[in-house]
């Protein structure tokens, strides 16, 4: 990518070299005392973590633990909610997004995200969702959009049950399917870091192993931040794992090590399933 | 009630439910069907070619046609379609997109005071602002007070269907890096499409009918003109004006200019649903 600009290394990776993690890590997005208030209510409070360019980062933590409120404020999807308000910063390559200045839709084109609920836009064909961004960001070349439709879908896993009917309706697709077509839509605009919020809660095993896979695949590209409530799948998928309760980052870490020494009692209780 | 208990008498009522709604809407849908029939078929009686190509001429002399009026009424709705339709729309749009918009107070009652002031009186409005100014009345005035009168509800139906748009679309569109403005002219305007267009129907039909408010503002104009820059003649002023002539001849022109008047409506309508038709 771009330049990279000399980086304080932060505790939590001085903890994750100790643990004999590869030396090439570097964040991509970086929190720092992240709080977001829905009124005077905390929603998410003071959370500090980085994540890394190139890898994939799992959330957990049970329901209303604002998992799905850090996500969004790391693309500044807050600022179209007028009760939510974002103290701390949130770093993209080094540069805080929050900073006065910043175009939100910039990052935001930089920073795609997956909704928990499906979202296609109600009105267009299963192609033209899959191009929205690009269409409306100025590219008009057929073969261009062509293209990014097949390998869109193609690393969303919907291409072949859809390559016959690109130009039926996005709704008439089936729930699971419409969030692969979701995540093709996010895909197709090329982001450097992609925030899935429970991407797979909607899925079948099938397609949700192809979005796995998927993410293997993708990480060459791109870095990934994934909501899960699936440990299994916050286990296999991820590289790092944060695990949030009650508003509040407890721990974070490699995913390895979250899962077999965490050090904090309560995420040990939460993994073992002893709540949550 | 019993599950699977008295077959029969629930079958019973549920029919005389059934005729006590039917007969309802048929009270409700009656006098509409009453007065488009009059019209139909009194006005359709009254029509012929000179109707529709020879403007106004005196009674000795045949009593002419109405295409004066007809010119008069496209010219004036359509400018006034544009002009309200796109203020309407601009209106709503700021009111369901961007709530916090500090003009929205000033906004919301602007468009309660017009939706709630007669049509006579917003002729008073743009007669004091650009009669009086121009010292003469104008197709183009007409057009201006029609379009008022379109303003409050193109504005209110526009921002009740686009409020109908799930949030989940806005923030689909934001998440792709789509700037505001884009993802509300792009995506959520056409979610709503239809609704807007209904809206704007709606005005275009009150419009249409509104002879009142171009009292003051087109004239009336007894000439053939293409130009909004002189008087200007509709077919909601004849009616008006002929309904109350002794002469059958000209009663028969409202009625035929009623029918026409109808017509129009009807047919902008249609063609509004055509072309936005699911493709
Ligand atoms: N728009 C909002 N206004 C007020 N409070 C909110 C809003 N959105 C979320 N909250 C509150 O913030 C807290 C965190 O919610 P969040 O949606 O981030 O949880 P989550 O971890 O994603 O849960 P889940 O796993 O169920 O999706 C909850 O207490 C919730 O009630
Ligand atoms: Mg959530």
């Amino acid at each position: 990518m771009n330049e990279q600009r000399p980086l304080t290394v932060p505790p939590k990776l001085e903890a994750a070299r100790a643990g004999g993690l590869e030396a090439d890590l570097k964040p991509r997005m970086e929190a720092q005392g992240l709080t977001v208030y829905y009124g005077k209510k905390v929603g998410v409070g003071n959370v500090s973590m980085p994540i890394y360019a190139n890898r994939v980062t799992a959330l957990i933590g049970p329901s209303g633990c604002g998992k799905t409120t850090f996500l969004r404020a790391l693309n500044r999807m807050h600022d179209l909610t007028p009760v939510a308000r974002v103290e701390g910063k949130a770093l993209l390559d080094g540069q805080d997004i929050y900073a006065p200045g910043v175009d939100p839709v910039d990052v935001r084109r930089r920073i795609g995200m997956v909704f928990q609920k499906p979202n296609p836009f109600p009105t267009l064909t299963i192609y033209d969702n899959v191009i929205a961004g690009l269409k409306l960001l100025g590219v008009r070349r057929k073969n261009v959009l062509d293209e990014a439709v097949e390998r869109s879908l193609q690393q969303a896993a919907l291409w072949d049950e859809v390559k016959d009917r690109l130009r039926a309706p996005g709704m008439s697709l089936s729930g699971g399917q419409q969030q692969r077509l979701c995540i093709a839509r996010a895909l197709a605009v090329q982001p450097e870091v992609l925030l899935m919020d429970e991407p797979t809660s909607a899925l079948d095993p099938i397609s949700t192993q192809s979005i796995e896979d998927l993410m293997s695949e993708l990480k060459k590209h791109v870095t990934v931040v994934i909501v899960t409530h699936n440990m299994q799948q916050a286990a296999r998928v991820s590289d790092f794992t944060g695990y949030f309760l009650t508003g509040e980052l407890v721990e974070f870490g490699p995913t390895s090590q979250v899962f077999t020494m965490p050090k904090d009692p309560r995420t040990e209780a939460y993994i073992t399933g002893r709540f949550g | 009630m019993r599950p699977g208990g008295n077959l029969e008498r629930r079958k019973l009522f549920d029919r005389f439910m059934l005729g006590l709604l039917i007969l309802g809407s048929l009270l409700v849908v009656a006098p509409l069907v009453l007065v488009l029939g009059k019209v139909f078929l009194t006005g359709l009686s009254a029509l012929n070619l000179a109707f529709f190509v020879e403007p106004y001429r005196p009674l000795d002399e045949g009593g002419g046609g109405l295409a004066h009026a007809i010119v008069g009424t496209l010219m004036m709705n359509l400018l006034a379609l544009l002009i309200g339709g796109l203020l309407g729309l601009a209106g709503g749009i700021l009111l369901s997109e961007y709530p916090d918009h500090p003009v929205n107070p000033f906004l919301r009652v602007i468009s309660d005071l017009l939706n709630g002031l007669p049509a006579l009186l917003k002729g008073l409005v743009i007669y004091t602002l650009f009669v009086i100014p121009m010292g003469r009345f104008t197709g183009l005035a007409g057009a201006l007070a029609l379009a008022l009168v379109m303003v409050p509800i193109v504005l209110r139906a526009t921002e009740g269907v686009l409020k109908l748009v799930p949030w989940s679309v806005r923030e689909a569109g934001l998440a792709l890096g789509l700037p505001r403005w884009r993802v509300i002219l792009s995506l959520v305007l056409p979610s709503a499409l239809p609704g807007v267009i209904t809206g704007l129907m709606l005005g275009f039909a009150r419009a249409a009918g509104e002879a009142a408010p171009l009292y003051f503002t087109a004239g009336g104009n007894l000439n053939l003109s293409f130009s909004l820059g002189d008087q200007v003649e509709s077919l909601a002023l004849t009616i008006y004006k002929y309904a109350g002539e002794p002469s059958p001849v000209r009663q028969e022109q409202a009625w035929a200019a009623s029918l026409v008047l109808t017509l129009l409506v009807l047919a902008a309508g249609l063609l509004a649903r055509w072309a936005t038709r699911k493709r």
